[in-house]
């Protein structure tokens, strides 16, 4: 086995696993101010790429421009996803909020499929497509952006949960809704602007990966499930320990595929995700629960 | 309502009914299409293909005087679906034949509904156990896999690239596609160094490339649909990686081109004929099949027609000629299918017999290679 391309599995990996890492965040800062897992995250990636894909297309917008148009429309959908669906409920038992978000991601996915086809679509690369040598290996300019965007993105999440003051009143949210509540934070609000930034997130994941992998109606399923597994690995945390579980993720997925067979890519992620559900709930680098009695 | 009223729509109803029943009573043709779902890219260039000739055979007067009535379902690409669909097509349409379904595991399932109730079956669909062993009544149009795999192959022979590592994706075409490449490898006296896979949902394949890159082939041959194999093409130019890359018919549309972009330049790949049917010789046999069947998809539906459409054209086609020559019933039908000699189609020259079901040759694929955006045919 040759070190170079150990190097480039790795490379590989960490470029993968940074989209994972993005997709996961956003899975978690829903999780933490509401105790539910959106299972429509996922579809808030493809409405990324595809969007992006409308602006450039249809309305003849430059990338620079097309971007920041697709990621509100998506954040819109976001808005209304959480008025229409999540806020009415009567009973918001997490079952309940869960099941509908299923149902909300196969609506989102359906009328995707109605509004862009069935067809594959491709997005040109942020910055051109010539490969970047590193030792031996090689990446695309675009995997920098990944890696780039996710480091920003993660920075900017730090700021705003530590230094301001909403923020400070989801964490709040996070570890009590009820006492947060008590002290006059507005709960149903904070749910809202976790839906915002976790469909932001998403889109902007969504966008972001779009040159590398193409982009479809369907993209929203399995990159949805790998950042899933990514946040579970993270323990549902909304900074680096997702990000440090995407990237493990990522890495273990190539070096699976180089190293054993390239047929149990995806078991890899799925038995990683069962391992940590039944051993380390917590999250591989949580602390248990302890329950105060 | 008073009673002239009523006696009025009754009149009119009477009237509507036996004036149909007049002409001849129309002949019923069942199609059952993948028209949604996973399959889609099959069962819609195939519905769309299917009711155009219908169509146009009805324009032209029908089939001895009889109008060809065409019944599609959508299986939505679902073989249990396909299977109620088919048994409703025969025991309530009373359809004389039955044209597809659109993928190999669908037609799998519905054969044993088609041998039992007796009604010739021709598939739209590739797998080559379909017809091998040749089922009575079943037929089918698309090539079988082991032809493109045989062109390839013959192509790398002849050029001497006899290490080749393959990469194929995890569904039901790459698993035939890998059963025949590692089949056929040794008739061509070509070693297979290296076999991998990818998932159709796979959005990231340098992972394998790189094992690929390690193992010093001649050649890549990659197996797949869209998008996974202009993924493919994709990382391998990002690995720098210089070997040839090979893929299989089932990517040969513009699509790809599109999809994979720069990186699609020097791909080969066996294609039907379809495709590049304006740089075929005026000396080809299915040349004129061919720019009818493009023109006239082009007018209906300002798409280019695909060999997908091709196999349900081929199929309408072989059906008309069966009923020509024969009658309606479904055991003539049959029995005048099994007779098609040369039949120039859109997939290839079909010639059925009792030993061949699947009635094509290896001059169905030309190996095509893409430039400038555009394919060249591979002499």
């Amino acid at each position: 086995m040759q070190f170079d391309q150990i190097l480039q599995y790795v490379l590989s990996g960490f470029s993968t696993g940074a989209i994972y890492a993005l997709i996961g965040i956003g899975f978690s800062i829903i999780y933490n101010a509401t105790g539910i897992i959106n299972f429509a995250q996922g579809e808030f990636v493809m409405l990324g790429g595809l969007l992006t894909l409308s602006c450039l297309q249809i309305f003849n917008l430059p990338l620079w421009a097309a971007i920041p148009c697709a990621v509100s429309a998506s954040t819109v959908v976001g808005i209304l996803f959480e008025r229409l669906a999540i806020r009415p409920l009567r009973q918001p038992t997490p079952i309940n909020l869960v099941i509908i978000t299923i149902g909300g991601s196969i609506l989102i996915r359906g009328l995707a499929m109605l509004v862009w086809g069935k067809d594959t679509h491709s997005i040109p690369a942020f910055s051109g497509d010539a490969p970047i040598a590193i030792g031996g290996a090689t990446i695309l300019p675009q995997h920098l952006w990944i890696l780039a965007i996710t480091l920003i993105i993660i920075l900017a999440n730090k700021l705003y949960f530590y230094h301001t003051i909403s923020g400070k009143a989801m964490r709040a949210c996070a570890y009590n809704r009820r006492a947060a509540g008590l002290v006059g934070i507005d709960v149903r609000r904070m749910v809202l602007f976790s839906f915002i930034i976790s469909s932001a997130m998403g889109a902007v994941a969504g966008i972001i990966v779009a040159p590398l992998t193409m982009t479809a109606y369907d993209v929203g399923v399995m990159l949805g499930l790998k950042g899933f597994c990514a946040a579970i690995i993270g323990g549902m945390s909304s900074g680096i320990s997702t990000v440090i579980g995407g990237l493990i993720l990522g890495v273990l997925e190539s070096l699976g595929a180089g190293l054993i067979s390239s047929g149990y890519k995806d078991a890899i992620a799925f038995i990683i995700l069962l391992l940590i559900l039944f051993i380390r709930p917590q999250g591989l680098f949580g602390k248990a629960d302890s329950e105060r009695v | 309502m008073n009673f002239a009223c009523m006696s009025f729509v009754i009149m009119a109803i009477t009237v509507l009914f036996s004036a149909t029943s007049f002409a001849a009573a129309p002949i019923k043709i069942g199609a059952l299409f993948a028209v949604t779902g996973p399959a889609a890219f099959l069962g819609e260039p195939e519905r769309n293909t299917a009711k155009m000739v219908v169509d146009e055979i009805n324009k032209a007067g029908g089939v001895k005087g009889r109008k060809l009535e065409l019944v599609v379902y959508d299986t939505t690409g679902d073989a249990t679906k396909a299977v109620q669909l088919a048994t409703k097509l025969i025991k309530d349409d009373k359809v004389v034949a039955i044209i597809g379904p659109s993928t190999t595991g669908e037609t799998m399932a519905v054969i044993p509904v088609a041998e039992k109730e007796q009604v010739p079956l021709i598939s739209c669909s590739a797998g080559s156990k379909i017809t091998d062993p040749v089922k009575k009544w079943v037929f089918k149009t698309a090539q079988n896999d082991a032809l493109a795999v045989g062109r390839i192959y013959e192509h790398l022979q002849k050029t001497k690239q006899t290490s080749v590592s393959i990469l194929t994706v995890s569904d039901g075409f790459g698993a035939s596609g890998r059963e025949q490449l590692k089949s056929q490898a040794a008739k061509y006296g070509i070693t297979i160094v290296s076999d991998d896979t990818y998932g159709p949902k796979d959005t990231d394949m340098t992972a394998q490339l790189t094992k690929i890159r390690g193992s010093h082939s001649h050649a890549i041959i990659c197996w797949g649909t869209n998008p996974g194999p202009a993924l493919v093409a994709k990382n391998v130019r990002q690995l720098g990686i210089k070997t040839p890359l090979f893929m299989s018919h089932g990517v040969s549309s513009k699509k790809f081109i599109e999809l994979a972009g720069e990186a699609a330049e020097g791909v080969k790949l066996p294609s039907g004929k379809v495709l590049v049917c304006d740089l075929l010789p005026k000396t080809e046999s299915q040349k004129k099949s061919l720019v009818s069947f493009v023109k006239d998809y082009q007018n209906h539906y300002k798409a280019e027609g695909d060999h997908f459409g091709g196999h349900a054209w081929d199929a309408v086609m072989l059906l008309k000629n069966a009923i020509e020559h024969g009658g309606d019933k479904p055991s003539s039908i049959r029995d005048q299918l099994e007779r098609t000699t040369n039949f120039c189609g859109i997939g290839g020259t079909f010639t059925y017999s009792a030993q061949d079901h699947a009635g094509l040759r290896k001059d169905a694929f030309v190996l095509v290679e893409i430039k400038n955006k555009d394919w060249v045919i591979v002499k």
